[in-house]
């Protein structure tokens, strides 16, 4: 052992035969190889996006089609209804964005990027994921309980979260909040080990300034998420014992303060929105300059700017209380700070658009998801200004306005720039590439489909359409045939999205056999992952670990013959 | 096997111990949300000190006391672990900082029971929701710092991993600071 520490060269070589003797059980599911649990986080994160996405298809036909018997989950009744999309939030943002994003991402790209043989803590790594595994199970088994899974939204609110009396959901709620405070241990353990990794163990000659984008930006992401889900463990802690030993923290029938949850839930909730905006601004990062052929405009300003921007939403939580009784003075406070952050976020946009300016741009599956990310998201942050800004934001509170400017948000994020990173890795994930051609039509089925389902609710929200309503047809004024026709419109375009996705997961499955042999380095990339084999064996780098002497990003320089110029290369 | 991985020091902090202070960075804001959410409530509620009264200041003083005692010995295994290689005395002081915790969750047990007889319990009013919430979450990272240190005490007397005395003893000094700000915010403050 202490040999292969001393000799970098020889420790793939120890490793390899070893390799081949392990059994499927310590390979695939017991591993510590960064890249297993990159996979076995991928893998989870899109089983819970189809148990997610088959949730909103369930209570979008309840209210496209109130009272119609759903085909694959029968009648949808009020509670059905609650906890379906209490649960649908719930699982899109902690079950899939953040593991697929941050961890699988994050697992898989740190150690290939910044150039080292696997996470420094492999062991930590494997339990962050075990831990995560099981919190998964314990969230679905809540649908399986006397009273059924929570149904009080996923912000889970006191009084109604606290007191069984109003939730109807004795044991639903209280292991809601076991599996939400299991996740959030899981991603500290698989944080730490990110930045402790990104900090400690970059290949030599690896300066801060030649990182790639996409790893600060899962580091900067992961200290975010560290540094604001304490209050809300606190929180989580004090709303299981007001469910199950008789505390008030926030029952104000006893004395208790439901406001303090609501701080307690968006002081981590909203820095959660850049947790996984972040990783999803670097992926696009990486894409855009490969396929544009060009250096990435002003790196130290969106490193800066990531800095910024995470300072910034510690500052900006309380906008989502604007209508709860919070001192219309802070609400002032909380206007200003919440328009300021837009400020970084459109730098960054401004400076992808300078990346492509004058480049030789090849419209790729992954290059056309890095595009859409910055359209669709732009969408998402503008309507946003209309919401953090108190005076408006009191008119738009709690109405579908709020719902289609989240999901242009999240969307973006989670769906939009995880198609953008899994087509772009596949190649080294795998050893093959994709169908092109398949990619294209997901592409449009998808895009497409997403614009159709929430401009409709935008407009349905700005006429006053109320969220958390299990049938409008009890509500005249919010009944009218032409709202009821837009409905309809989101719905059927959900059920076409959703069928769009057989395509993805036809070529994700089909290429990993029949696609073609991708090489080590398809798409011409400077970055140290493309300098290991595909798919990279335990160790990535049998033959030694590379060394560092550029930035990632030297594309079309113009001293050299090639176009790209890898960052292990020497000069 | 460890990788190769874990054996660079980039930043020029052993990877151990940096993994440490973010550990701790991330423990920093679990009590700070508990304690902000406890002062909040608390300043808005100037009544709340009618309950706070009923605190035994000098058994909180003797737990404070044998604590911050605890932390010394922890101090001086790091001594002998790193400046002397002596694993064997490294895992006595270490047993003496365990003692500490030992004696502290007795005084706490006692003064618990005592609290809780007299119908000060952790549903009884919001002051004695969060002073049993808050001294519990702190107990129960003294009872993990007690068995971690139990572990590392194992492994210096056979002269193992003597880098872990350390590891164990910045641990151990959190939650002594952490305490330092639970004894004043729950009994001075009347």
């Amino acid at each position: 052992m202490a040999e292969s520490i001393e000799h970098p060269g020889h420790a793939g070589g120890h490793d390899a035969p070893h390799d081949h003797e392990m059994s499927f059980w310590s390979k695939y599911i017991f591993s510590t190889d960064h890249k297993v649990i990159a996979m076995q986080y991928l893998f989870t994160g899109m089983a819970m996006g189809l148990i997610g996405g088959f949730f909103a298809y369930a209570f979008r036909m309840q209210l496209a089609f109130p009272g119609m018997e759903v085909p694959g989950w029968g009648m949808v009744s009020p509670a059905d209804y609650n906890s379906l999309v209490t649960n649908h939030g719930t699982i899109m943002i902690f079950w899939v964005a953040m593991p697929v994003l941050i961890a699988a991402f994050g697992n898989f790209l740190i150690p290939l990027m910044i150039g080292c043989d696997d996470m420094v803590f492999p062991k930590i790594n494997r339990l962050s994921f075990q831990i995560f595994f099981v919190s998964a199970i314990v969230l679905l088994s809540s649908f399986f309980v006397p009273g059924g899974a929570f149904g009080g939204a996923w912000t889970a609110y006191p009084p109604l979260s606290a007191n069984p009396n109003y939730s109807l959901t004795p044991m639903g709620s209280s292991i809601w909040v076991v599996a939400v405070a299991l996740e959030f241990i899981a991603f500290l353990l698989g944080g730490i080990n990110f930045i402790t990794t990104a900090m400690n163990a970059r290949a030599p000659g690896m300066k801060l300034y030649d990182i790639p984008i996409v790893v600060w930006m899962i580091v900067v992401a992961s200290i975010l998420f560290m540094a604001s889900v304490g209050p809300l463990i606190a929180g989580a802690i004090m709303l299981f014992m007001d469910q199950n030993i008789g505390t008030h923290f926030f029952d104000p029938a006893y004395g208790g303060d439901p406001i303090l949850w609501q701080h307690l839930f968006w002081f981590f909730g909203h820095p959660e929105v850049y947790v996984v905006l972040l990783p999803a601004m670097g992926i696009t990062a990486e894409i855009i300059t490969v396929f544009a052929r060009k250096k990435l405009f002003a790196y130290r300003t969106v490193l800066y700017t990531t800095f910024g921007t995470g300072v910034l939403s510690f500052t900006v939580w309380a906008h989502h209380q604007f209508i709860a009784g919070i001192d219309p003075r802070m609400a002032h406070v909380f206007t200003i700070t919440t328009l300021l952050i837009s400020i970084p976020i459109a730098e960054m946009c401004f400076v992808y658009v300078a990346t492509l300016y004058g480049g030789s741009i090849t419209f790729s599956t992954p290059m056309l998801w890095a595009l859409a990310f910055i359209f669709e998201f732009l969408i998402g942050g503008v309507t946003g200004i209309f919401l953090g800004a108190s005076g408006s934001d009191i008119y738009f509170h709690d109405t579908y306005f709020v719902l289609a400017h989240f999901h242009y948000t999240f969307f973006p994020i989670a769906i939009i720039g995880t198609f953008a990173g899994v087509t772009f890795w596949y190649p080294k994930m795998f050893g093959k590439m994709m169908n092109d051609t398949l990619g294209k039509l997901h592409f449009w089925g998808t895009v497409i489909p997403f614009n159709l389902i929430f401009i409709p609710l935008f407009v349905l929200g700005a006429a006053g359409q109320h969220r958390r309503i299990y049938n409008y047809e009890h509500f005249p004024e919010l009944s009218a045939p032409w709202m009821q026709d837009l409905r309809q419109v989101a719905t059927i375009a959900l059920v076409v999205m959703l069928g769009m996705q057989l395509v993805f997961f036809y070529n994700f499955f089909a290429s990993m056999f029949r696609g073609k042999a991708a090489g080590k380095n398809p798409w011409k990339s400077n970055t140290l992952e493309w300098t290991a084999d595909s798919p990279p064996p335990h160790g990535n780098w049998p033959e030694g670990l590379p060394n560092v002497y550029r930035g990632p990003y030297e594309y079309s320089h113009p001293d050299r013959d090639d176009d790209y110029w890898p960052q292990n290369v020497p000069s | 096997m460890r990788p190769i991985a874990n054996t660079r020091t980039a930043a020029g902090i052993p990877t151990a111990r940096l993994a440490v202070w973010w550990v701790l960075a991330s423990e920093i804001v679990i009590f700070g949300g508990v304690l902000a959410s406890y002062l909040m409530q608390r300043m808005g509620n100037p009544d709340w000190a009618a309950e706070a009264a009923a605190t035994n200041v000098w058994i909180g003083a003797f737990n404070t006391f044998v604590l911050l005692t605890s932390s010394l010995s922890a101090v001086l295994a790091h001594h002998a672990a790193e400046h002397e290689q002596d694993g064997k005395k490294a895992a006595r002081l270490l047993g003496l900082t365990i003692l500490g915790g030992g004696i502290f969750l007795c005084v706490k047990g006692f003064e618990w029971y005592t609290e809780i007889s007299h119908g000060m319990t952790i549903q009884s009013h919001p002051f004695w929701s969060f002073y049993y919430t808050a001294a519990g979450i702190h107990a129960s990272h003294v009872i993990a710092g007690m068995i971690l240190m139990a572990f590392v005490a194992k492994d210096a007397a056979k002269g193992l991993e003597l880098h872990r005395v350390e590891l164990v003893g910045i641990y151990w000094h959190f939650v002594d600071v952490v305490w330092i700000f639970l004894f004043p915010l729950l009994y001075i403050a009347k």
